[in-house]
Parts: structure tokens; sequence; C-alpha cells
């Protein structure tokens, strides 16, 4: 099957069962969205899927075919880091850093649908991913930062 | 196409590939120490000495390698070390890599636990790149045939003073060979000259992490490879007594392994791999195990003593409680995760440990090998928090490998880290105390019956004090946990301290204030409850404060605590300030991320973390079952960090978490007048 992966076409031959999580690791060697539970519980697999987050190894590869996926490799434009990279990178909002790419782009696709979340938002939309080093109160500040960060360029962006 | 980097050269061709420049091991032990390599004297090579602690390397085009068998787990210290050579080299943390846990290229090292990096990896690397510093000094002092109060050492140069002239440490050290020295007491740099140290360094390899770029232990990957699965027994201390492969043997490419009880599979893909040992038929010969509903019954029934009645004048107050501690799992996000590689009878293994040289001994050990023919690599690994001590993965991994013939990577599932790695230790406490009217302890018995004893040492002044670690032999697999028992100990003991200063109506930090003996808690203490505002908290039936303090590893905690709770029942944390001293502070805003993290992973085991088990089986092994603190969980956290340059740096990765739960017990007894004497306190306040 073709799977559209950070913009690029890519053939993979597997059963279209198989979780996105593994084919995506396995076959693609993208191995940015990491295994946490198999179960949908941690968020540590979180991609974007058509812009919004999914958790990877709960979903059949097959549900994807012809859509867009983004994994965190493919978030950076080249060497310039999204804001919400750059944001966690500033909070220190990360010990192991495990958890962060699944909680990198569950937050891009939270800063998509509301773009200047209040605390309580960002605590509410993340609720799903786990960090088990606890830098959750860092992650809320590198969410919120980023969302205001991206607002005020977007602003600049309307009045050039 | 995928790219697969090189297998690490083995230590001796790597060091040869450093070529020249200055090489500067730290010897450890009773190693006599020998005169530093000054004003450029070449040595002859010589073999590696086996005591070394960690080196330090510096090449004719200046680059800057330290090397050490610490490991990195999201403590930070990749970036502390390096910190720690940055000063002493006075260049900037940029220029420096550090090789970390790497069996083949750094020094023997026990491990990384017991907050151990801090007070004393740092010290050897201050002194091993201050030698360095001080070597090549020498160089440029021979070169310009001037004093050492003639130069300066600023951005990895040597400055003459006087003529303005630099030269870079490349190109000094390229005139001198390996140096093999002690590192030099009287090169380092003290904690109030610091110019790195003690600022906030931001993580290092932070854009790695946000890029996804890092290659974990179970993101590794080498040409060939295979996925494996290994055939897990029917409950703990199970046996095989029959098993049947021949449908996973007849399926492609899929290699069968079976060797006494060790069943388990390899294919070329996850998919295959869990298809083949979901085919395999197994019978297990079962035996009694222990249930989770009859673990406190069966520790009193097996613990050797009870605590002695205490004898104390009628006019004291005694009071005696006893305390339960549940079993909890560390859940580190990575499950455990190696990859194995055979060359000929040479093994190398990529895995996430927190004691790479032990997983090499137990590699050695599995298979009868030397030491020198396992190589051992640890790449930054996602958390541990103590569960990262063994090596099963690994060994298992080099298991299957071998008869595959092809590297074989491992994952172990979350269900599989729930029920076969370690778990923090259950326990019962028992303490018994008295106070007089004067509100002084005088009499103070504490018993721990198999949760351990770190952080049995009271903090409070007491005329009769009698403190007690007692073994019971624990019914499922435990070890080391963040704190290990100092947690459970501060539970209990905390919580102790306010029922007794209850029962004397003396409010909680009045009482603590009195009885305290040791400054540097008392500190903390006052610094916590005065962030707090404690004096004006006034506890109510929606809102609840309590707080605690304590010591262990030379770290120094106070911990006040919010509490409120709903008209429901439901408890929720609203607000933690936890005051903070470990000495002379490294990372100031690494340091406060470790306490705040420390608070809340402290909560699940306050709260609701609880490993159930019946029949042999972890019955909660799963994170839909096993909760463990969510964004929703988390208070507003202020940490109050107390930085005294006079007394050299203790670890913070584990202390900072025992103040938290006996502060949330307290808040909540406050409010409710509930005393909850078991951790987790939730599933007995709602009972």
């Amino acid at each position: 099957m073709e799977l559209l992966v950070n913009g690029v076409r890519r053939h993979v031959k597997v059963d279209s069962e198989r979780p996105l999580l593994w084919v995506l690791r396995n076959e693609l060697d993208l191995t940015g969205a990491k295994y946490g539970c198999g179960e949908g519980q941690c968020g540590a697999c979180t991609v974007l899927i058509e812009g919004v987050a999914h958790r990877s190894c709960i979903t059949p590869c097959g549900s994807i075919a012809g859509k867009e996926v983004t994994t965190i490799e493919g978030l950076a434009d080249g060497e310039k880091l999204h804001p919400v990279q750059e944001s966690f990178i500033q909070a220190d909002a990360m010990q192991c850093g495990y958890c962060t790419p699944g909680m990198i782009l569950l937050s891009v696709a939270l800063l998509r649908k509301n773009a200047a979340p209040s605390e309580s938002e960002v605590k509410q939309a993340l609720e799903g991913n786990i960090c088990r080093c606890g830098t959750y109160n860092r992650i809320v500040a590198a969410v919120t930062k980023a969302g205001h960060t991206m607002s005020a360029e977007a602003k600049v962006g309307r009045r050039a | 196409m995928l790219e697969f980097a090189p297998l690490p050269v083995k230590r001796r061709d790597f060091l040869k590939s450093l070529g020249g420049g200055v090489l500067v091991l730290f010897v450890a032990g009773d190693a006599a120490p020998q005169e530093s390599g000054a004003g450029g004297h070449r040595r002859e090579r010589e073999p590696l000495p086996e005591d070394v602690a960690a080196w330090l390397h510096i090449a004719s085009d200046g680059k800057i390698t330290a090397f050490t068998g610490k490991v990195e787990v999201g403590q930070n210290i990749r970036t502390s070390l390096t910190q720690a050579v940055a000063d002493e080299l006075r260049c900037s943390p940029g220029a420096i890599t550090l090789v970390m846990g790497d069996t083949a290229l750094t020094p023997w090292d026990m491990g990384t636990f017991g907050s151990r990096t801090t007070p004393t990896m740092a010290p050897v690397i201050r002194k091993m790149a201050g030698t360095a510093r001080e070597t090549l000094v020498e160089q440029a002092l021979h070169q310009w045939g001037i004093a050492r109060a003639g130069v300066d050492v600023a951005n990895g140069c040597v400055v003459n003073r006087m003529s303005g002239a630099r030269v870079p440490f490349g190109e000094l050290a390229r005139n001198i060979e390996w140096v093999k020295t002690i590192g030099r007491e009287d090169c380092v740099t003290a904690p109030d000259k610091w110019t790195v140290g003690g600022t906030s360094v931001p993580k290092l390899n932070a854009r790695e992490l946000v890029t996804g770029r890092h290659k974990y232990s179970s993101d590794q990957r080498r040409p060939g490879m295979l996925y494996g699965k290994v055939l897990r027994p029917a409950g703990f201390g199970a046996k095989l007594t029959s098993v049947d492969t021949s449908a996973s043997a007849r399926m492609k490419n899929v290699v069968v392994v079976h060797e006494g009880d060790f069943v388990a599979v390899a294919a070329p893909d996850e998919a295959a791999a869990q298809r083949a040992i979901e085919s395999i038929k197994a019978e297990w010969q079962k035996t009694p195990q222990i249930s989770s509903s009859e673990l406190f019954a069966y520790i009193k029934s097996n613990k050797e003593a009870a605590v002695p009645g205490i004898s104390a004048p009628a006019s004291t107050k005694t009071l005696k409680s006893t305390y339960n501690i549940a079993y909890i799992a560390h859940t580190p996000l990575e499950p455990r995760a190696a990859l194995a590689e055979w060359a000929g009878s040479k093994l190398t293994v990529w895995t996430g440990t927190q004691r790479p040289f032990g997983v090499r001994t137990e590699l050695a050990s599995a298979f009868s090998l030397p030491e020198n023919q396992v190589h051992v690599l640890m790449p930054d690994t996602g958390s541990a928090y103590g569960g990262k001590h063994s090596g099963e993965c690994a060994v298992e991994a080099a298991r299957i490998a071998k008869a595959a013939g092809k590297p074989v990577k491992l994952i172990w599932t979350r269900e599989e880290e729930f029920t076969w790695a370690y778990l923090r230790p259950a326990g019962i406490i028992e303490v018994a105390s008295a106070v007089n009217p004067d509100g002084k302890l005088v009499s103070w018995e504490f018993h721990n019956y198999m949760s351990g004893p770190s952080g049995l040492a009271s903090p409070y002044e007491s005329a009769h004090e009698n403190v007690q670690f007692h073994e019971v032999d624990s019914p499922l697999r435990e070890g080391s946990y963040r704190g290990l028992a100092a947690t459970a100990n501060h539970f209990a003991r905390e919580s102790h301290i306010d029922e007794v200063a209850a029962s004397i109506r003396v409010d909680p930090l009045a009482f603590r204030l009195k009885n305290l003996k040791n400054d540097r808690v008392r500190a903390v203490l006052e610094a916590a409850a005065d962030r707090f505002d404690w004096k004006k908290k006034k506890s109510t039936s929606s809102r609840g404060y309590g707080l605690a303090c304590g010591m262990e590893k030379g770290g120094y905690v106070a911990c006040c605590a919010e509490v409120s709770i709903a008209a429901n029942g439901q408890v929720h944390v609203e607000h933690v300030v936890e005051a903070w001293e470990c000495g002379a502070i490294v990372n100031p805003e690494h340091l406060r991320n470790q306490v705040e993290g420390a608070i809340v992973m402290g909560l699940g085991g306050a709260l609701f973390e609880a490993i159930e088990f019946a029949d042999g089986r972890i019955t909660n092994d799963r994170l839909s079952k096993y909760r463990v603190p969510r964004f929703s969980d988390v208070p507003r956290i202020d940490t109050v960090l107390l930085d005294r340059k006079d007394i050299v740096s203790a670890g913070a990765g584990e202390t900072p978490i025992v103040g938290i739960a006996p502060a949330v017990a307290n808040a909540i007894c406050a409010a409710t007048g509930k005393r909850i004497r078991s951790m987790p306190i939730l599933p007995a306040l709602q009972a």
C-alpha cells in the first residue's frame, strides 16, 4: 500500500490491520513515534493524520491510505524548529524525552483548533498523554507560550 | 535507504584513534599518584589501568571528549557533568562531547543510582578537567617562559596576560602525548568561583529529543535484524511442563528458540513474531502464590518482632500506629528494550539500563564469555527511576540472537514490564512514641518490616530512640525505586509526627521546629512554610493544609500541600510548595525540574498507585488498569531552592520525592479528620 508520510509517498508491503506505529517504526525507520502501552493510554505514539492527533498504536495502517501523516521527524521546517518544539526547549519541558514527540504533536493539533488555549484547556486536551517524569506543568507552560508566539506571528503575518 | 552506523571499535583502538593530545585518567583507589605531564614531557604509551574512574581527552584539533560510565535516563547528568568539564576548562559546554555508559569506551562504573553522580562522579570529572587545563597551561608557560600568574584560560585558549597572545588548547595538546595521572585536587574550582556550574545551562541534547532524532534503545536497528518475542510463564514460579512449537516452526522466516523453560521466537517483523508466539501451545505447572488481598497479613505473620511497648512516665502521652505500604511499579514510559548482535563469540548489546557494566557481567555469565567479549552500549534512555538495574531483556535478546544467527531486537510489552521487571517493595511500618507535657518527644520506636532501611534516621531529638529495619521475604520480585524506602519511612514518620502534634493540640509546624535536631531540615522547613504562608492557613472540611520534612542522601526537603475535598469526596492536590537543599546548586532550572518531577511521581504512590496481584499474576498490568499521574492530577508547584555554596553538592534525583505523600496525608487529615495510614491513600479514604 501507499502511505503519505511527512510529504513523501512511501510504498510498504504490509497487512492493512498492522498498527501504523509499527509500520512507521519498523518499515520506515521513523522511530520518533514511541511504544508506551499499545492500547492508546499513554500517547507516546501520537502522530498527526490530516492535522488531527491520533494514537498510531491503535490505528490500523489500512485506515490511513492516501491521508497525510505527520510524524515528529516531519514537523520542523528543515533546521528551523516548529514554535512548539522551540517552546518545549525553552521551558525545559522534558526529562527523558520519551513522551516528548507525542506531547509536541498533540499540542500542535490543539493549537490548530484553538490558537490561544488557556492553561486548563491545554491540560484537558493533553490529558491522554503521560509524562512519567512529571514535567506536566512545564509542558502546559510550553504549549500556552507557543500559542501566544504563533498567534503573534500570525498577526504580524496578516499585517504584512 | 536506511543508514547504519558502524559498530564502535574496541577501547584500545578507540584510544589509538584519538591520536595525540592530552588524555587525563582519573585513577581511583590506592594507585600511586604520578607527576602530571608538565612541559611537553613525552611518555611511553602503556596499557590502561583497570582502576580508572573516568577519563578526558583533548585532541590536537581542540576537540574535547570526556568519558564516564554513568548513564542518562532523564535526570540531566549529561548536561551537569558537561558543565563540570566546561567550568574547569573555562570553555562552553557546547564545545564538549560526553561519552556515557559504553563498556568499550568508558571506564568501568558500578551504575547510575543512589543519587551518586553529582557527589562522586562530578568531582572526579572536575579533577580530570582541572588537571587537563593545568597541563595545557604548563605547556604554554614552557613556551612563553613565564609564570602561572601571567596567563588566563578562556574560550578554549591559554591567554598571555602581558602580550595578549592566545594559544588554542588543540595547539598545546599537539605537543603532548597522553598523560596518565591522578586528578589534581588543587586544580578544582570551588563552587563560589564556578562560571558554568551553578547556571541553568539548557539540556544539551534537547534538540535531538524534540525532533525525534535521538535513538533510544528501542529505536536501534541493525542490518538483517529480527524482532523477538518471549513466551511468558502462566504465573510467578510456574514451570513449563509441555510445549508445542510446531505451528510457529512452520511459519516462514520464523526462528524458534527452546532452551529449558526459555521459549522465544524471532521474525522479520514484529507482527510475524507476535503471530508466532501466539501459536505456541504451552502447559505450565503453577505453584500457590500470595495475592494482594493477603499481603499485609502475610507480612505480619512473617515478621520477627513486635514493637516493644513504651514505658514512659504517666505524664507523657503515648501513641502507637501502623502504616501499610503497597507495591508500586516504576512504569518507565520506555519499557525494557535491547538489541543484541553476535559476531562469532563477540556480543554487542544496545540496552536501556542503569548498570551497563553490570549487564555486561550478566551477559558474560549467561553465555560463559570473558567480559572483554561483551560490549554493552546504553543510549540515553526513556527513564528508569531505579527500575532498570537488571539485564534480563538484554540476556533474552542475546539468547534469541544467538539461536537466530542474526541481530535481534526485543522490546518488552507494557504487560511484561509490569509483570517481569521488579517493584518498589511493599511493607508495614510500626511507630510508637511518647511526648512530654512540654511538647518534646521523649521516646521514638520505629520499625520497618520488608519495605527497606533507607531514610530511617529521624531528624527529631528524642531521649529514647530505637529505629530498625526488619527483613521479610517479599512475595513479589522487588528492587530499587527512586528514593528507595525513604518514601515509605517518611510517610510513616511524618504522618506520626502530625498525629503526636494533634494529640497535644500543637501546630504541626511548631511541633516540628521544637523537636528538630537537624539545622538543614529546619532551614528548608522554615523556607517552605514561609513561602506557603503556613501560619495564615486554616483548614476547613473542604480544604486541608499539611506539611512534612525530612532528609536523605545529602538532600534536605520540606513540603507543604493544599488539598481540596469536593462534596462527592473527590480529593485534588491544589498547590504544593517544596523547599529543597542539596549543597551547591549545579543547574537551578534542571534542579527545579527534578524537584517538580519527583513531586508528581510521588503523588501517584501517595494517592492511587498500587500493584494488584493474584494467582501469580499482576492483575493491573496495563496503563488502563494501573493509574499514574496525569495532567489533571498535577497541582501548582512552587519550588524554593536553597543554595549552599559552602557544601559539596549532593544528588537530587531521589530525595525530593519523600515529602509529598506525608504532606498530602496530613492535609487530608486536617480537612476530613480521617488519618489514613496507608500508601496509597485514596482507596483507604474512600473505602
